[in-house]
């Protein structure tokens, strides 16, 4: 077992995303070359065999995603990571995850798009992809969205205890400024941690339902050659696993198993759902921001107040499942809400179901680039008082 | 008395939903009873599938842990498997359009990694489950759903891309031929590496129909037997003569190196 003492050093976002997963107990990696994603790959190759684990670089995207449910399925936490390129390359495995209830993690340090677009340059343009991944309904994959080194530290830690706890899908929706930004972050010690751990369950169970369809009750995973004859399948089952049914009990069969998917995601009551708000209480305008615009937006936001303006701004840690009970909260009173996105406007949409008629919402829009401050504060001048 | 291969089936999901006729079920009875003579602990046997008829068939009915997964996927899928618990007996259940067609990249793939996976590959020479469609192994001029005017496209040998690929154990038998295929799945089965065992398997609802103008099994294995050559006739037979043989036999067998235990190897101290 490896040491990991409380310490604090300086990593690049790429960097303290891969250590996070090593102590959250991750022991598979499975990628192909990326930018800007390709050092969380080098990391994990470099340091995945010193705690037991194993590093393999795939084929493609869609044998890294599927390789990392088959070693998932084998007992071992599991990850991958890629870019906007690769990750639309994922969406089926994804949907497979969803659908056989197979817990991994996904990192998607997004890039400028679609398409090629440009490598090097950042855009937060995969927000409503990793919102709905795959096709079918499911309603919402978790994803959360970091803005620090130390919180793709944090939030890479959080989506493997979600996604086992919950046996889903977690997708940790970086961007290249984050996964290539240096700064200090602090390691815990992992007694410190509170890690969600697979439930080792003994077979056999003659009445034992595989896939139990109640709502937020999640199953325990049992591991391959583990003795449970396990059917997994990405076709829709009985609880029992059967994949054969009445064609007229179809439809009522896939609603189940469909709203349970979803029901375990938004009805469960994890507090990951999370906005970090700053000057909330008295602001008349709000800066609704995620990931590494949120940085430019808070230092816009303290020279706006330096200049007597009530000016705000909240961050979603947590994008989906979109926490609006919370953000409706922190916006009931507020006249301005400017959402700042790298991209054309993506959540902004969302925000503006969330508040109130009386509530304007406006949009800066960029691409490839962070805002500057200037741009923000010009902006704040125009709606704030 | 019931079938002594029957403990390794849920006989309460059965029937099949396999056409009468189908090939697919003497390659699982052949697969089950390698399992069964090399007394394996089918508890510590895991098999993946793609998609297809062999899929269908080889997950659910068979009551030990297996996966049906995504079309073409099962490769990676078990290579993840294998990584992590190398003790395990792997088997991905394939077929020619789930190999041959949408998972090629990752069929050959596993194959020069190396990884200890038996793969049972089920080619009925068109794709059976979606209706009747062309296949990458149906013969040039063949009528199918998809090709009603004749097949203007040549089809592969999956067996030769296993063993260009690097695969230590090839070979080819037809359900014409189960004595030979057991003993073929019983090798792979014993051996640590990627072994690519192809089943040349009849589809009479479709193939037959449409291409054979016969929906008899009866007909179709007789044509199997008849077609048939060994790797040793087919070296003495030029180009038009071989068309539409079908060569059976090992292509290759020998031993290297495999993945999971390499990895092991690498890092113990």
């Amino acid at each position: 077992m490896a040491q990991f003492p409380a310490s604090s050093i300086l990593l690049q976002g790429s960097e303290a995303c891969a250590d996070a997963a090593i102590l959250a107990g991750c022991r598979f990696f499975a990628g192909y070359p990326i930018t800007p994603a390709t050092e969380i790959a080098e990391r994990m190759a470099s340091k995945m065999p010193g705690v037991g684990g194993v590093f393999i670089q795939m084929e493609d995207e869609i044998a890294s995603i599927t390789s990392v449910i088959g070693a998932s399925w084998a007992g071992a936490k599991s990850m991958t990571a890629t870019s906007g390129p690769g990750f639309s390359l994922m969406q089926e495995g994804i949907g497979l995850a969803v659908m056989s209830e197979t817990p991994c993690v996904i990192v998607d340090v997004q890039r400028l798009g679609p398409c090629q677009g440009f490598a090097t340059f950042p855009m937060q343009g995969d927000v409503m992809q990793a919102r709905w991944g795959s096709h079918g309904d499911s309603r919402s994959n978790i994803v959360l969205a970091p803005a620090s080194p130390q919180e793709i530290f944090d939030l890479t830690i959080e989506a493997f205890n979600l996604s086992e706890r919950l046996r889903t899908p977690v997708i940790v929706l970086s961007d290249e400024i984050v996964a290539h930004m240096r700064e200090r972050v602090i390691i815990p010690r992992i007694e410190e941690l509170n890690l969600e751990r697979r439930t080792e369950t003994t077979p056999p169970h003659k009445e034992f339902k595989f896939h139990e369809l109640s709502g937020c009750d999640v199953t325990p995973m049992p591991r391959l050659g583990s003795g449970y004859k396990l059917n997994i399948v990405g076709h829709l089952r009985t609880e029992e696993g059967r994949v054969s049914m009445p064609a007229q009990e179809v439809p009522q069969v896939a609603f189940k198993l469909l709203s349970h998917l979803a029901d375990k995601i938004t009805a469960a009551d994890w507090d990951a759902k999370r906005i970090k708000a700053l000057f909330a209480e008295d602001s008349r305008t709000m800066l609704v921001s995620y990931g590494s615009p949120s940085r430019t937006v808070e230092s816009a936001v303290k020279e706006a107040r330096k200049a007597g303006l009530k000016v705000g701004c909240a961050r979603l840690v947590t994008l989906w499942p979109f926490p609006e009970d919370q953000l409706q909260k922190i916006l009931e009173d507020v006249d301005n809400v400017i959402v700042v996105e790298m991209n054309l406007g993506q959540i902004m949409d969302k925000v503006k179901e969330v508040v109130g008629r009386s509530t304007k919402v406006t949009h800066v829009p960029k691409v490839g680039d962070l805002h500057t401050t200037d741009e923000l504060l010009d902006r704040i001048k125009k709606v704030a008082v | 008395m019931s079938h002594p291969l029957m403990k390794y089936l849920r006989e309460d999901w059965m029937p099949t939903l396999l056409c009468p006729g189908c090939g697919d079920g003497t390659v699982l009875q052949c697969m089950l009873r390698a399992v069964e003579n090399l007394r394996i602990d089918i508890d510590r046997v895991a098999i993946v599938a793609g998609i297809g008829c062999h899929a269908r068939l080889g997950t659910g009915y068979i009551a030990a842990d297996s996966m049906w997964s995504l079309h073409g996927r099962a490769f990676p899928i078990a290579t993840g498997i294998k990584l992590v618990d190398p003790g395990l007996h792997v088997v991905v259940l394939t077929g020619d359009g789930d190999c041959g067609s949408i998972g090629l990249s990752h069929f050959l793939h596993a194959a020069r990694r190396n990884i200890g996976v038996l793969a049972l590959c089920f080619n009925n020479s068109i794709y059976g489950m979606t209706g009747g469609q062309v296949a990458p192994t149906t013969p040039k001029g063949a009528i199918t759903k998809t090709t009603p005017y004749g097949n203007l496209e040549y089809p592969m040998d999956l067996c030769a891309l296993a063993q260009t690929a690097g695969a230590p154990y090839v070979a080819r038998w037809t359900t014409a031929h189960p004595r030979q295929l057991t003993r073929s799945i019983e090798k792979a089965l014993g051996k640590n590496g990627f072994s690519f065992v192809e089943a040349v398997t009849q589809c009479p609802t479709y193939f037959g129909r449409y291409t054979l103008q016969s929906t008899k099994a009866s007909d179709i294995l007789r044509l199997f037997l008849r077609n048939s050559v060994s790797i040793q006739q087919s070296k003495k037979l030029n180009p038009e003569e071989l068309a539409g043989k079908i060569v059976i036999g090992e292509f290759v067998d020998t031993q290297k190196p495999e993945l999971a235990e390499q990895y092991q190897l690498q890092f113990r101290n």
